[in-house]
């Protein structure tokens, strides 16, 4: 019974929340209040683990509650139910657009979709390197431009920059090699 | 069979090594969906995330759903999705159950803050990429300029964005669609406009 009010909850998220991870907050919150099924300080440690561990926020948030709630069935459940919407309704819109893809509007709706797509990863980009490179919270105090930028992480990242360039192998090698990179020199 | 279990695969990789959003991705989806498996073009892959922005769920799962459902249909999109979820599934199991303040770990946070540092210069370069395909004339430059400065600043939710830029692209196309033949018969085209006002 828990299982399937579980999966409603979830379902209900993934139907409503649109445009990535954090969009599933706010409904994390009315859930919380409502069936009290954790609490407050449970929902800020699971955006925590949830930043710190690899796999989609959305996902991981969902299999944070209902594991808690319910152990592994809790967390499979919980999880399926926030993909179930998207499923259908993505599936729905890709035979759609393989249908009109050569429909002129679709076309030239695509030509504005593409450019605004570059400029939302753009902005990704730029609130990574923030926290990538910046030191906002010492600057806070300090009030020092020197202080801002994190020197070892800057040196990181144009290593990387340039290794990747020269090197050209699997994303992934550089993720996992600049993972090391930061405990050793304790970034 | 094999097919179905490849997407699952690559999927499940793709979920398993991306730290941060949907975008946070992005670098390993061209490698491996564009230039080694040949799935889907990097346009697809921008109209997919476009898309994906203004669509109900996670932009990492929409996309998943979108190639494996192009590549097989809906049990493509499904077992593509099954897989990109499936490293969280685990990996936070693993977590809730065992480990207390698990994001408080030192050494954690410090390989974050390495992962953070390519995660980022990887972006960027995906970017650089995208941009050479979808940024093709001014009007495409302007829209981009435009989507940076709104979202970061203004409060508007991003999917209104997204939705004004498709329209943008209709309507910036059509009117270039009627300026160029205006150009080869001018005169009649004058004529009737003016006839109609």
């Amino acid at each position: 019974m828990i299982l399937l009010r579980l999966y409603w909850e979830f379902f209900k998220t993934g139907l409503f929340s649109i445009g990535g991870g954090l969009a599933t907050l706010p409904f994390l919150y009315e859930m919380q209040a409502r069936t009290g099924w954790f609490t407050v300080n449970d929902v800020a440690n699971m955006v925590a683990v949830s930043e710190s561990t690899p796999g989609p926020m959305g996902i991981n948030m969902a299999t944070y509650v209902g594991f808690t709630i319910a152990g592994i069935p809790g967390a499979i459940i919980a999880v399926l139910g926030e993909v179930a919407p998207a499923i259908f309704i993505i599936y729905i819109i890709g035979k759609i657009l393989q249908k009109f893809k050569e429909n002129k509007y679709i076309q030239y709706a695509m030509y504005g979709l593409r450019a605004a797509s570059a400029g939302l990863i753009f902005v990704a980009g730029l609130q990574v390197a923030k926290i990538a490179f910046l030191r906002t919270d010492l600057y806070n105090q300090t009030h020092s431009i020197a202080s801002l930028f994190n020197p070892l992480a800057i040196v990181l990242g144009i290593a990387v920059a340039v290794i990747y360039k020269l090197t050209n192998k699997h994303p992934i090698i550089y993720i996992l090699a600049s993972g090391v990179v930061g405990v050793l020199l304790s970034l | 069979m094999r097919e179905y279990w490849e997407l699952f695969i690559t999927f499940a990789r793709i979920g398993g090594f991306t730290f941060g959003g949907g975008y946070a991705m992005l670098p390993i989806l061209q490698r491996d969906v564009v230039e080694t498996k040949h799935w889907a073009t990097e346009e697809e892959l921008m109209d997919y995330y476009a898309i994906g922005q203004c669509t109900p769920g996670i932009i990492a799962v929409n996309t998943a759903t979108f190639v494996g459902s192009k590549r097989k249909g809906f049990l493509g999109g499904l077992i593509a999705t099954l897989g990109m979820v499936a490293p969280s599934l685990v990996v936070i199991s693993i977590i809730a159950a065992f480990i207390n303040n698990f994001s408080e770990i030192v050494w954690v946070q410090h390989a974050l803050a390495g992962i953070r540092v390519c995660v980022c210069v990887l972006v960027f370069d995906a970017v650089l990429k995208l941009a050479k395909k979808s940024l093709v004339d001014a009007a495409t430059y302007i829209i981009f300029g435009a989507m940076i400065l709104a979202s970061l600043f203004t409060n508007v939710q991003t999917f209104v964005w997204v939705i004004v830029a498709g329209i943008a692209g209709v309507a910036i196309k059509s009117l270039m669609e009627k300026a160029k033949p205006k150009k080869a018969s001018s005169d009649a085209d004058n004529d009737r406009q003016g006839g109609e006002k």
